[in-house]
């Protein structure tokens, strides 16, 4: 079920649960997934995935005129049995977890030079995360990464962006049978930066996969985080935090496919947005195929509005073709700050600064609490107060 | 504006905190423009006295009790407010609290996230004016909960997400408890109250008022709670001021006869 309450003007809430024979995940997208940016029209805006997104900001990214010129530092830090490569595109490891799904994407795939693999080897419990620091020193770039991550290791991987840039890349994350991986992505990007990235996840049999996306930065960031899985009783849990300032984009597109029978999957969105024209957008769909019979998921998306003049698209879709499941559910929520809980703590002495600060720290709390990583849990919040200090000052 | 300062570090030369109200003007906006909704409050509450406000619905009680409060809705177009001669309506909601005014609301709203235990420490650092020692706090609360029969699982809960009525209103007397306010302004806690929640609710008012070092103003639709609550004055309010004073008794007149004398003449806000 669907519920929005408490929608301020100015944004809005959207909901659909379809049980169809024929997935409308599929034919709402102008083009099928390919590796070739030549299979994709330049986009006008007006397709159903492009019609929240500003073109005009994305740098020429969508349109085939942003040429590589720009540079992104790069520095992978990564435990010992870790191997670090990079390959160049008919390589086999790439393009396992699945294929670009929109023209920026797909350009990102036809442009990059080479491709970083990083292998996690099979019954590897690594104790220390894989760390990699993407900074921006402009200018635009390409990239791919895949994460081969054997069967049954264990890893943690921290993606951090930070710097300015215009930047398509896309990451695979392949999980080899009974594997557990939290990857924390993180967009701390300058109020400059454009970044487009497509997440792909291949979920092995009996594996765990946990994403973790942030995004704090940029001008304009969109991401697709999608989720398929490789073999039965595998487990997605997708989190996200975004907190989307005046002026800023922040675009969350997820795809969980369910196409494999007994696989769970947990998606759960939280943003904060402040300021004039902060545009958050968040698409959660769920497509649970004929063949996924004892299939259990649920997506939630919440937003929480500070100020007047900012937007939030929310549109969870849950697509059903098999009545065998364990269960299935969505939930969006869009609610102002209200007034009313920030008098209730003044009222009670605490300054107003520090009223919001409670009330907006609650409401990421239960999402922090989730990632599991204390020095990540930390720095989120850190991070949450610097931006409602920017806000309150 | 005014430094505030909790009760506590109230200087000797004035023992009795006096709120005091003169003819106090409040509207609010609606869609035909504002509206008067209070037209002339007088009243004078001092520490150790208990003030009973009785009216009918829509006469203006709670915009009293949210005026003195400072919510934002309710715009003073005339009169004054002074606690111990200070002007309260110069001070922003939270110096109002740290001055020593103290809400319990008849809807307490809820604060999803923020545990009960964190906001009554934030609210009692920002009150006291420094953080109580952690050892005698969690000693304090313990306490003030057991008197109240709140179950001390309660202080790990968000803050009235999910209460009951009642727990809502056990909640906000914890807190009249623990902040040990000047002036007391208690709105409607008895409604939506049974029995048994209205006397555990009673009690914790007295405790407070037995320290005679508050001044109460309760304010009810219904008699029932002066049972519990023996009120010092009862005033009884309609359409926007206080119509008639008394002593407890007046109560009992009202217990009779109702508001009919009060209301009749005309609609009241």
């Amino acid at each position: 079920m669907a519920e929005a309450h408490n929608i301020p003007a100015g944004s809005s809430t959207t909901g659909a649960i379809a049980v169809a024979a024929e997935s409308t995940t599929a034919t709402r997208m102008s083009a099928p997934p390919s590796f070739d940016v030549a299979d994709f029209p330049v986009p006008h805006g007006r397709e159903e995935e492009w019609r929240f997104t500003p073109l005009d900001r994305l740098k020429g990214l969508h349109d085939g005129t942003a040429q590589a010129t720009g540079t992104v530092k790069t520095e992978v830090s990564a435990p010992d049995g870790v191997t670090v490569e990079k390959v160049s595109r008919d390589d086999a490891r790439i393009g396992r977890a699945g294929k670009p799904v929109d023209r920026v994407a797909a350009q990102a795939f036809s442009s990059f030079e080479k491709a970083s693999v990083i292998t996690v080897p099979k019954d590897a419990v690594l104790t220390e995360p894989v760390r990699v620091n993407l900074h921006g020193e402009g200018g635009v770039t390409y990239g791919h990464t895949v994460f081969d991550i054997g069967a049954f290791a264990e890893a943690v991987i921290v993606i951090d962006h930070t710097g300015d840039a215009v930047r398509s890349a896309n990451v695979e994350f392949v999980l080899g049978d009974g594997a557990k991986v939290t990857v924390v992505s993180v967009q701390d990007w300058d109020d400059t930066a454009v970044h487009c990235s497509q997440h792909n996840a291949l979920v092995g049999r009996d594996a765990t996969f946990k994403s973790v996306v942030v995004t704090f930065g940029g001008d304009l960031v969109r991401l697709n985080p999608r989720v398929s899985y490789g073999g039965p009783g595998a487990e997605a849990e997708l989190y996200g935090l975004y907190f989307t300032d005046a002026g800023q984009h922040q675009e969350h597109r997820l795809l969980v496919d369910h196409d494999t029978p007994n696989c769970r999957s947990n998606v759960a969105y939280k943003g904060a947005l402040q300021g004039d024209d902060a545009h958050a957008v968040w698409i959660g769909d769920v497509l649970i195929r004929a063949e996924a019979t004892g299939t259990d998921t649920y997506e939630l998306n919440r937003n929480l509005v500070l100020t007047d003049g900012s937007r939030v698209d929310s549109v969870p879709n849950l697509e059903i073709e098999t009545g065998e499941i364990v269960g299935a559910g969505h939930a969006s929520a869009t609610g102002r700050f209200e007034d009313d809980q920030l008098f209730y703590l003044m009222a009670r002495g605490i300054p107003e600064r520090e009223a919001r600060r409670l009330v907006v720290r609650g409401f990421f709390a239960e999402l922090v609490q989730q990632i599991g990583l204390p020095d990540v849990e930390e720095r989120l919040i850190s991070r949450i107060e610097a931006e409602l200090e920017a806000s309150v000052s | 504006m005014r430094q505030c300062s909790s009760p506590s570090h109230r200087s000797p030369e004035v023992p009795m905190a006096t709120l005091e109200i003169n003819d106090l003007h409040v509207s609010v906006e609606t869609e035909g423009g504002p509206t008067e909704i209070l037209r002339g409050v007088d009243l004078t509450v001092k520490q150790g006295e208990t003030h009973a406000i009785m009216g009918p619905n829509g006469s203006g009680k709670s915009t009293l009790a949210y005026s003195l409060a400072g919510h934002p809705k309710y715009t003073v177009t005339g009169g004054s407010v002074k606690l111990d001669g200070e002007d309260v309506l110069e001070m922003s909601v939270d110096e109002r609290a740290r001055a020593g005014v103290f809400l319990a609301m008849q809807y307490p709203v809820e604060v999803p996230g923020v545990s009960v235990s964190n906001f009554l420490r934030t609210s009692a650092t920002a009150i006291r004016g420094e953080a109580p020692k952690l050892r005698t706090w969690v000693k304090e609360v313990k306490e003030a909960m057991e008197r109240l029969s709140i179950d001390p699982a309660f202080a790990e809960r968000n803050v009235n997400e999910g209460f009951s009525g009642g727990e809502k209103k056990r909640h906000e007397i914890l807190q009249l408890e623990l902040l040990k306010p000047a002036i007391a302004i208690l709105d409607e806690t008895d409604s939506g109250l049974d029995v048994d929640a209205l006397r555990v609710v009673s009690e914790g008012v007295n405790r407070v008022r037995e320290s005679g070092e508050v001044g109460t103003l309760l304010i009810t639709h219904y008699t029932r709670i002066l049972r519990y609550i023996k009120p010092d004055f009862v005033h009884v309010f309609a359409k926007g001021r206080i119509a008639e004073s008394g002593g407890a008794e007046l109560a009992d007149k009202l217990e009779e006869e109702g508001y009919e004398e009060y209301v009749k003449g005309g609609a009241t806000a």
